[in-house]
């Protein structure tokens, strides 16, 4: 091999030429074929390869969407009726395109949760979890845009809304509101922006996600025990292990998205948006899409403009933090008898605000909003700070091999397990 | 490549070798690659169908016109599937000059006879494409030029078009196409 080469291990003579003078099939070969993986992963960890999956669907139904879209205010509502109706597979496009951005929220959601109840946030992870924040930042701001290209009432009125958050900071609040909507309303310039971002968005997306994989591929995974690997009797290589395993959630999670797709398309928005919009008529009941309710419920919980918009983007602001927040060396919940009641006591939380969201802001729906927002904070900034210094958590296993081929629990020492490798 | 990526010693015992040294490994390879092949072909299918013309782009693929009030050696452009189409008004000159052309001089031979509906000889119908790159030739107003067998000229590249829209001289390959259409009446056009 001569010098200035990469040194390529591979047999066939076009790879390795390639390969000699840029590494990627080595680097493919490194990161996603020998790369040593925890053995003890659940389905939990299935879904950071959904969520990918996710993204590069939305962007090729995007991209074709697009080529028949009309991004004009007199003509965008139209535009999307031809793809229903003479757009061939226009339909199935735009359904794929619409229940996507549903899946693709279900799907981080569980990646989320799965991060929080496994402690993946924590040393040497924080970094990792960061730009995960900034990609759901990124995703809801997509998605957010993306509803209102189809200029029905809801995207209408939900352009309003939201832009109008911003009017809540003094001073620069109105001028902020003024420069987003390029008038003095939203109309066709905003959704003109909107357009040109919503296409611009996705593939900022991806480069972050690949940031994010890069620094995953750094510290390696976490794992339910939440422990460090200790040694190679601990992992298995990612193919076939994890491919294999990964494409039975696919199968899965295909199963799910087709059944919205081809059963229940509109199930999850809002007839509303079938109405073009209207500037001079708001809709009696207008709500955010179902991924959007928690937040729309804390808004609505605040009787005051300014800290009802403060304490909205301070309930994701604040995940930016939480490797900070949590002072517990022990990662995984399995081993914290305290905190994962209150964990689960904030998925509940979560679920109560989203189901609040979407009702009327009055009577028993207000209360529930003001209770379940003020533990959705007290977990992040009260609870889970002192826990970590309050809570003994239960032994830890040795090592991830020990328990797996003992069925679970701390070893006696000296006990030690016959390595993995001979399995 | 997947063989020497599985832990060693794991499945692939030795027994499992045919004869002729291929493996069960061999067969699932053929099999998911196969099937992964035409999930991927399925999935390709509506994204390039939906590059096709869309369901109301067809729809207006016929174009109807009344031509009666063209004076003879007239000529009106119609738009057809966003295309131009000429239709001349022909003196008797004219469909003579066309009809007793000598094929052998033709680039692409047809008869003049062939390019117009029996017993309307005076109407020539034919797409104002250049067939060479796509050009529309000038010809069709009184002050064009109509090049050198007085048809049509290609101001692009420099083709000439006769009476009867054939290639006559110039790089295009082919006469001006006549389109599918019909007299519905006496004086009126249905193209496509």
């Amino acid at each position: 091999m001569s010098i200035g080469l990469h040194n390529s291990t591979f047999k066939n003579p076009v790879i390795r030429w390639v390969d000699s003078r840029l590494p990627i099939f080595s680097m493919m070969q490194n990161e996603y074929g020998t790369f040593p993986t925890p053995k003890n992963f659940n389905y939990f960890w299935n879904f950071g390869a959904l969520a990918m999956i996710n993204l590069l669907i939305m962007i090729a139904t995007g991209i074709f969407l697009a080529m028949h879209y009309t991004p004009h205010v007199s003509m965008a509502f139209d535009s999307v009726e031809r793809i229903m109706r003479d757009v061939n597979y226009g339909w199935l496009f735009r359904y794929v395109h619409a229940n996507g951005a549903s899946m693709f929220f279900i799907v981080v959601y569980v990646h989320i949760w799965r991060g929080m109840w496994y402690g993946s946030y924590k040393a040497p992870r924080e970094l990792l979890w960061i730009i995960g924040v900034v990609i759901f930042l990124l995703m809801m701001a997509t998605a957010f845009m993306g509803y209102v290209l189809p200029w029905g009432q809801m995207s209408f009125w939900g352009a309003t809304v939201i832009t109008n958050l911003f009017s809540a900071f003094p001073v620069v609040g109105d001028h902020i509101v003024t420069l987003l909507w390029g008038g003095f309303s939203v109309d066709n310039p905003t959704l003109n922006r909107f357009f040109s971002l919503h296409f611009l968005l996705p593939f900022v997306i991806f480069g972050v996600v690949f940031l994010h994989v890069a620094a995953l591929h750094i510290t390696g995974s976490n794992n339910p025990l939440g422990i460090d690997v200790k040694s190679p009797a601990d992992t298995l290589p990612f193919h076939p292990y994890y491919t294999a395993k990964d494409s039975v959630g696919m199968v899965v999670y295909f199963i799910v998205f087709a059944s919205l797709v081809f059963f229940a398309p509109n199930y999850l928005g809002h007839a509303d948006n079938y109405i073009p919009a209207n500037p001079m008529v708001t809709p009696a009941h207008i709500v955010p899409e179902w991924y959007f309710l928690p937040y729309y419920a804390i808004l609505r919980a605040v009787p005051d403009k300014l800290g009802g918009v403060l304490l909205m983007f301070g309930s994701i602001l604040v995940w930016f933090i939480l490797p900070w927040l949590d002072t517990s060396p022990v990662r995984s919940m399995r081993f914290r008898p305290i905190a994962k009641w209150f964990l689960l006591l904030w998925g509940i939380a979560f679920g109560v605000l989203m189901y609040c969201g979407g009702k009327p802001p009055e009577g028993i729906y207000v209360v529930l909003s003001r209770v379940a927002t003020l533990y959705y904070f007290a977990w992040f900034l009260v609870i889970l700070p002192l826990l970590g210094r309050l809570e003994r958590p239960l032994p830890l296993p040795e090592s991830i091999a020990k328990p797996v081929l003992r069925g679970g629990g701390p070893l006696p020492a000296g006990a030690a397990a016959k390595p993995m490798e001979k399995a | 490549m997947a063989d020497h990526l599985a832990p060693a010693g794991a499945p692939h015992a030795a027994g499992e070798h045919a004869a002729d040294g291929t493996t069960k490994r061999d067969f699932l390879i053929l099999a998911a690659g196969g099937f992964a092949a035409v999930g991927a072909g399925a999935m390709a299918w509506p994204f390039i169908s939906s590059m096709n013309p869309a369901r109301d782009v067809l729809a207006l693929s016929t174009t109807e016109a009344e031509i009666g009030a063209i004076p003879v050696g007239g000529a009106v452009t119609l738009m057809w599937r966003g295309k131009p189409v000429f239709v001349r008004h022909r003196s008797p000159d004219e469909v003579q000059a066309a009809a007793t052309v000598d094929m052998g001089e033709l680039r692409d031979p047809q008869a003049d006879s062939a390019r117009v509906k029996a017993g309307k000889a005076e109407w020539l119908v034919v797409i104002g494409v250049c067939t060479h790159l796509g050009c529309v030739p000038l010809g069709q107003k009184p002050t064009d030029p109509k090049g050198e067998f007085g048809g049509w000229f290609c101001p692009c590249h420099g083709s000439h078009y006769d009476t009867s829209g054939r290639i006559r001289k110039g790089p295009a390959p082919a006469n001006l196409p006549v389109p599918t259409y019909a007299f519905t009446t006496d004086t009126q056009i249905k193209i496509g």
